[in-house]
């Protein structure tokens, strides 16, 4: 495939791991922001090609892993409403609730639905107007234009019988707070190709000047990731921090306007509660007062819910970069794909299930 | 920006495990391993004998001192039932002719037991039997017995074959997932993932085309030749193990019979064969081919020197055409599977989890 194939060329990736021997002389932390680069680094083994002064830990960018124990509970008590076709990414129904999860909603009848786009929920809603139809509207800002896209749409139609229930985050106040944290090892980010690809990448030069990081912009195919490795640790051993863009084919420093401006018509940025991490201040995106009518914590009163998680996984620390999977006592043992304690042992783009599947 | 906040350990938590063992959900249905768990939990304790246990494609019994049998059975749910390559009766012959196959047995006979849903058209059964009187001639079987029942309209959908084969297994032919050996060579009979593909993209709720065709197929002449070109008295020349990489794909089988053998399946990501339309569906859709569903492909694990007699014999035929070595079997570490990756690193390739695409036979 024309645009893949050349960014897994052997040769290619193979002389981007020896420069990036060369450039390094002594160990360095980086972060990958996002899970679909953590799955990359491990299905091609990458972290195995690396000189070993060079240590990539896992960063928060898996959105089925850092949404809220709550906000699932709240799900999984609307998905079982008699009137309610709840639709959602394929990875939120294994997450695990307090208790139980989407799939076990679905089996005692619940009417819950795989969708790859909310536009399909949208459609659905069309087809059904005697139902309530909910999206499980999660994901960074990547997902981020076509939820707002499906309220405008559903605005323009004229229907009243479709909602979101909204669980959106943002990258750089995790950052900010990984960085902030007195536990933080992280030295240099690759940062999420796809989130600048929509936002650029202008945000972040306040974060690589306030905590003397450098940070790359980062694809996702193995030449992508050594490129981004090479040019954070060229940055790290001249002493420098800024921002730069590794990605150029797809990421502008201004990013996709047109989306950022279907973003703002929708969503006000609101304090999040992230999985495994806590409470970070305007982390989120949440309906704005004039789209509430769209906001399905509103519309279903499900508030009476009391989460409750177990001590057992460490997902948190492995999230913020402090542990990695293999650390936990659980990982392999108590917890695996099937039969996950947490979140980041559940998604595609959840670190411990990369290390699971992959070795 | 907001002031950063210093983050507390006290939100690193996760929830409880979550084990699915009070009620069916569809993961139990994929093939990997919440179906072994089901398998191993539900069915074998109370059914346990030793045809059961080998844990194969078929059971294989001792009928007479002279006269082993291989005996398979295959429900067959595939939505929608007509897809480009194929239809769910075609599936329903193959299936099972497959699963005899896979024990080195020549498939003879078939049973068919029909569940109809109220409202069926019968122009849509007639052309379901009518593939299914095709594929059993294409594999020379004749389907011998049959039932049916009729079920209220919603309690199925349309129609559910479920097929039963029976076979004669060749004398000395001793094939199964357990013998497979350190020092075998694993050969891939075609490129894999087209049937998974091709019945999502009928399905078009994806919203989503693909020019793929499903592989499904009868493989019992293809086995026949492989075994005529093989010495079942010798182990460095006989096949060891065959298996067709049905539900859970290529990467569950590889896992099943690591398991079943105790022995390391070490294979080449470059060597395995996938139609660039099935690697795009699958980079669109975020699916790895290697957990994808095949219906007319075949593993076969072989001693070393059979390797390169019955890759040329699998040539000859229709549905081996594109047969390649894969990889090869090492003693350690055991019931793992390793591949490695296309960038020279090495890397697990772990057994399906749980749903992937419901459905797809």
């Amino acid at each position: 495939m024309k645009y893949l194939n050349e960014f897994r060329d052997a040769r290619l990736v193979s002389n981007a791991m020896a420069e990036i021997r060369s450039a390094t002389t002594r160990p360095w932390v980086l972060m990958e922001i996002c899970g679909g680069q953590t799955h990359a680094i491990k299905r091609y083994g990458l972290d195995q090609l690396l000189p070993a002064e060079i240590e990539l830990v896992h960063g928060p960018g898996c959105p089925v892993c850092v949404t809220s124990l709550e906000l699932i509970d709240k799900a999984l008590a609307i998905a079982e409403l008699p009137h309610v076709i709840f639709t959602s990414y394929g990875d939120m129904l294994r997450v695990p609730g307090t208790g139980k999860d989407l799939f076990t909603v679905r089996a005692a009848g619940g009417d819950v639905r795989v969708v790859y786009s909310p536009l399909d929920a949208v459609k659905i809603a069309l087809q059904n107007p005697d139902r309530q139809v909910v999206f499980f509207a999660i994901g960074f800002e990547t997902t981020a234009p076509a939820n707002a896209m499906s309220v405008l749409q559903a605005k323009s139609l004229g229907i009243t019988n479709f909602s979101l229930l909204v669980s959106h985050v943002r990258v750089p106040p995790a950052m900010h707070a990984i960085l902030g944290s007195p536990e933080n090892r992280v030295q240099g980010f690759l940062a999420a190709g796809h989130v600048c690809t929509v936002m650029g990448y202008w945000e972040y030069s306040a974060i690589a000047e306030r905590y003397h990081v450098p940070i790359t912009v980062t694809g996702f195919e193995p030449l992508d990731i050594s490129q981004g490795i090479l040019m954070t640790v060229r940055q790290l051993e001249s002493g420098t921090y800024t921002v730069e863009n590794g990605y150029p084919r797809l990421v502008t420093f201004n990013g996709n306007r047109s989306a950022q401006a279907v973003i703002n018509q929708i969503f006000r940025s609101c304090d999040r509660k992230w999985r495994g991490i806590g409470m970070i201040p305007d982390s989120g995106w949440c309906l704005k007062p004039e789209f509430q009518d769209y906001d399905a914590e509103l519309r279903f009163q499900v508030d009476q819910i009391q989460p409750e998680e177990s001590p057992l996984c460490i997902a948190g620390q492995i999230l913020q970069g402090i542990k990695k999977p293999h650390q936990c006592l659980a990982f392999g043992e108590e917890c695996s794909p099937e039969h996950p304690l947490g979140a980041t042992m559940v998604s595609s783009e959840g670190a411990c299930s990369a290390y699971f599947k992959y070795g | 920006m907001t002031e950063p906040k210093t983050i507390s350990m006290q939100g690193a938590i996760c929830p409880l495990p979550l084990v699915h063992n009070e009620k069916i959900v569809m993961g139990h249905g994929s093939g990997g391993k919440m179906s072994q768990d089901l398998i191993a939990r539900w069915f074998m304790p109370p059914f346990d004998n030793p045809a059961l246990r080998a844990g194969d494609d078929a059971g294989v019994v001792q009928a007479t001192p002279r006269t082993r049998l291989a005996v398979s059975t295959d429900s067959h749910v595939v939505w929608p039932l007509f897809f480009p390559g194929g239809d769910i009766g075609r599936l329903a012959v193959c299936g099972t002719v497959n699963d005899v196959a896979m024990m080195g047995a020549n498939p003879l006979y078939l049973t068919a037991g029909f569940i109809l849903e109220e409202g069926l058209e019968l122009s849509i059964l007639e052309r379901v039997v009518s593939s299914m009187r095709s594929a059993a001639e294409e594999a020379g079987i004749q389907i011998i017995s049959g039932d049916t029942k009729v079920v209220q309209k919603g309690k199925a959908d349309l129609l559910y074959i479920n097929t039963s084969g029976v076979g004669l297994v060749p004398e000395g032919v001793q094939i199964s997932g357990s013998l497979a050996q350190p020092g075998d060579v694993i050969i891939l009979s075609g490129p894999i993932g087209n049937h998974g593909i091709a019945v999502l993209a009928a399905r078009g709720d994806l919203g989503f085309q693909a020019e793929v065709q499903s592989d499904v197929a009868p493989l019992n002449h293809l086995v026949a030749a492989m075994l005529k070109a093989s010495n079942p008295a010798d182990p460095l020349a006989s096949i060891h193990t065959l298996r067709d990489p049905t539900r859970g794909g290529l990467a569950t089988s590889l896992n099943e019979i690591a398991r079943q053998s105790a022995v390391c399946i070490a294979v080449e990501e470059a060597s395995i064969h996938v139609n660039p339309a099935v690697a795009a569906a699958c980079e669109m859709l975020g699916f790895d081919p290697l957990y994808i569903a095949n219906e007319g492909r075949m593993i076969a694990v072989v001693g070393p020197v059979a390797a390169q007699p019955v890759l040329e014999s699998m040539h000859s035929t229709r549905y081996g055409e594109d047969a390649r070595i894969i990889g090869h079997v090492e003693a350690a570490p055991a019931g793992r599977v390793l591949m490695r990756t296309v960038l020279g690193s090495t890397r697990v390739v772990d057994t399906l989890s749980s749903e992937l695409l419901p459905r797809i036979c």
